[in-house]
């Protein structure tokens, strides 16, 4: 009994081991000065200057910032790929008008576009928002698309025989059908959100995590600049953790997603 | 339980005719059925055989209302159909359960209001009312098939079309099934129509056997034995051999 609890344990632990000794070393090489602190300070000044922004509610300003944007941005563009995602996924016509044209710009990549993007928006508020929505919007469309084109026909047939109206037959039958391809979606897109943003608020920002960094850099403080690195760090896990918890509950019938 | 649900079984105890004149498909250059007549009784249970390929599966779909005629016409109960009938429920060869809705919200599908009660009589006529909260992915294929069952049971159909139910279950299984299509058929006296390669089940279970070659009837067979038939019999021996040396032409195995 204690042997399966130890046993339990070890396995829970296991993935902290490696970023545990890794920043113990990191901790160590720093103290015994082997590491500069003008290339890499150690984690614990890290964390103390941390702790004074986040004292000063500097930190708190930033976060708050480059989240908003994040937020903005994923809603915008994912409801527009979803959108047309739908649209293109339930009608032949609209696939043959839309899908190629999309699928070109979708092989732009996207960071060629920054100088116009700048030309465009300016470097205010809405270029940041149309690059996060603008990459989050094609891993969104083309999974729902793709979800929603990949249902199983025999099943739409079978409710069809079973008297599901049409929306009853997309509420019961298609978009259940299409929920795992589009969290797949979800879940890319939100690695691509915080990827674009970390990239337009470098470009230049007046506030934001990407902002506190590029600032630092200037003054030469590294602590803020890793400090803002594992902030952008958190947050991709923090979604992507977000993401699991959601496949977890809407595909809990899913023999792949069931724990 | 009630008069409502009494008054249910009554609607329900009426089977549909079934009259088919001159049913013609074709798929492309393909004539798959050519000109089909056939009449069915109310509440007979029909069993029809074939080769794979007769066209047999392809007449089931036109009678569900899944595929238009290309000429000819079905009429149920006297009235032409073209659509899908609300009377008329169809069981697959695979179960098509939802995989993500429980066993009893895939028995409700399509029930209107509040279902669950008959949901839940329906899932103990096949005798599965303890799984009712689980997962369609947690059953056995006998199960899945019971519970394709009682879905198409819950909305106390008069034509329950069966294509190729029991094909994918193993032999034990299918004769269970077949007991219980057999007992629920005779219970809510609905017209069956069941379509299966296995001559063996089709004389077991039909009042009439039909093969289908080629597109066209060839065979049209009363089976007048006693319900609960026993495969051991020599009657049963001698009408299953004789629709089987039809299918086979005569040759049982040829060299």
């Amino acid at each position: 009994m204690s042997r399966r609890i130890r046993l339990l344990n070890a396995d829970s632990m296991l993935p902290w081991l490696l970023p545990v000794v890794l920043v113990l070393s990191w901790q160590a090489a720093a103290q015994l000065g082997w590491l500069s602190t003008r290339i890499l300070p150690a984690p614990l000044e890290v964390l103390k200057v941390g702790g004074q922004l986040a004292a000063s509610g500097e930190l708190y300003h930033h976060f708050l910032a480059s989240f908003k944007r994040a937020v903005t941005g994923l809603l915008i563009g994912g409801s527009i790929g979803f959108l047309l995602g739908f649209i293109t996924g339930m009608s032949r016509l609209a696939q043959n008008l839309f899908d190629s044209s999309i699928q070109m710009v979708r092989n732009v990549p996207l960071l060629a576009l920054i100088p116009l993007v700048i030309l465009w928006f300016g470097i205010g508020e809405e270029g940041k928002l149309f690059l996060v929505a603008l990459a989050v919007f094609f891993p969104i469309y083309l999974n729902t698309f793709h979800g929603l084109r990949s249902v199983d026909k025999d099943l739409i047939e079978m409710g069809r025989t079973y008297g599901l109206s049409r929306i009853g037959l997309f509420r019961e039958v298609i978009l259940p059908g299409a929920l795992p391809s589009i969290m797949v979606g979800l879940r890319m897109s939100l690695g691509y959100m915080w990827l674009f943003l970390v990239v337009a608020e470098t470009i230049s920002a007046n506030e934001g995590i990407g902002y506190m960094t590029m600032n630092a850099r200037e003054f030469l403080q590294t602590d803020v600049m890793v400090l803002g690195i594992a902030i952008y760090a958190l947050l991709g896990k923090s979604s992507d953790v977000l993401a699991g918890l959601l496949e977890r509950r809407w595909l809990r019938w899913h023999k792949g997603y069931r724990t | 339980m009630d008069a409502r649900v009494a008054g249910l079984e009554i609607a329900s105890s009426t089977g549909i005719t079934i009259n088919t004149t001159q049913l013609v498909k074709r798929y492309g250059e393909r004539e798959v059925l050519h000109g089909l007549n056939l009449a069915i009784e109310p509440g007979e249970f029909v069993a029809v055989v074939g080769r794979s390929g007769c066209g047999k599966s392809t007449f089931l779909r036109l009678l569900a209302g899944l595929e238009p005629p290309t000429a000819g016409a079905i009429g149920l109960d006297g009235k032409p159909s073209k659509d899908i009938h609300p009377d008329v429920r169809i069981m697959f060869q695979d179960a098509r359960l939802l995989p993500w809705r429980t066993v009893i919200q895939n028995v409700a599908l399509g029930l209107p209001g509040d279902s669950h009660a008959a949901a839940l009589g329906a899932l103990r006529e096949v005798g599965l009312v303890d799984r009712a909260d689980e997962w369609p992915a947690n059953l056995s294929g006998g199960q899945r098939q019971r519970v394709a069952l009682a879905r198409a049971l819950v909305h106390q159909p008069r034509l329950l079309l069966l294509d190729e139910p029991l094909g994918a279950l193993d032999a034990l299984t299918r004769i269970e099934m077949q007991c219980l299509i057999e007992r629920l058929w005779q219970r809510h006296n609905f017209t069956v129509l069941l379509v299966t390669h296995d001559v063996a089940e089709a004389v077991t279970l039909g009042d009439r056997v039909i093969l289908i070659e080629q597109g066209s009837i060839t065979l049209d067979l009363e089976i007048d034995l006693p319900r609960r038939r026993s495969r051991g019999t020599a009657e049963f021996a001698a009408l299953e051999g004789q629709v089987l040396a039809k299918v086979l032409d005569g040759q049982m195995c040829p060299n």
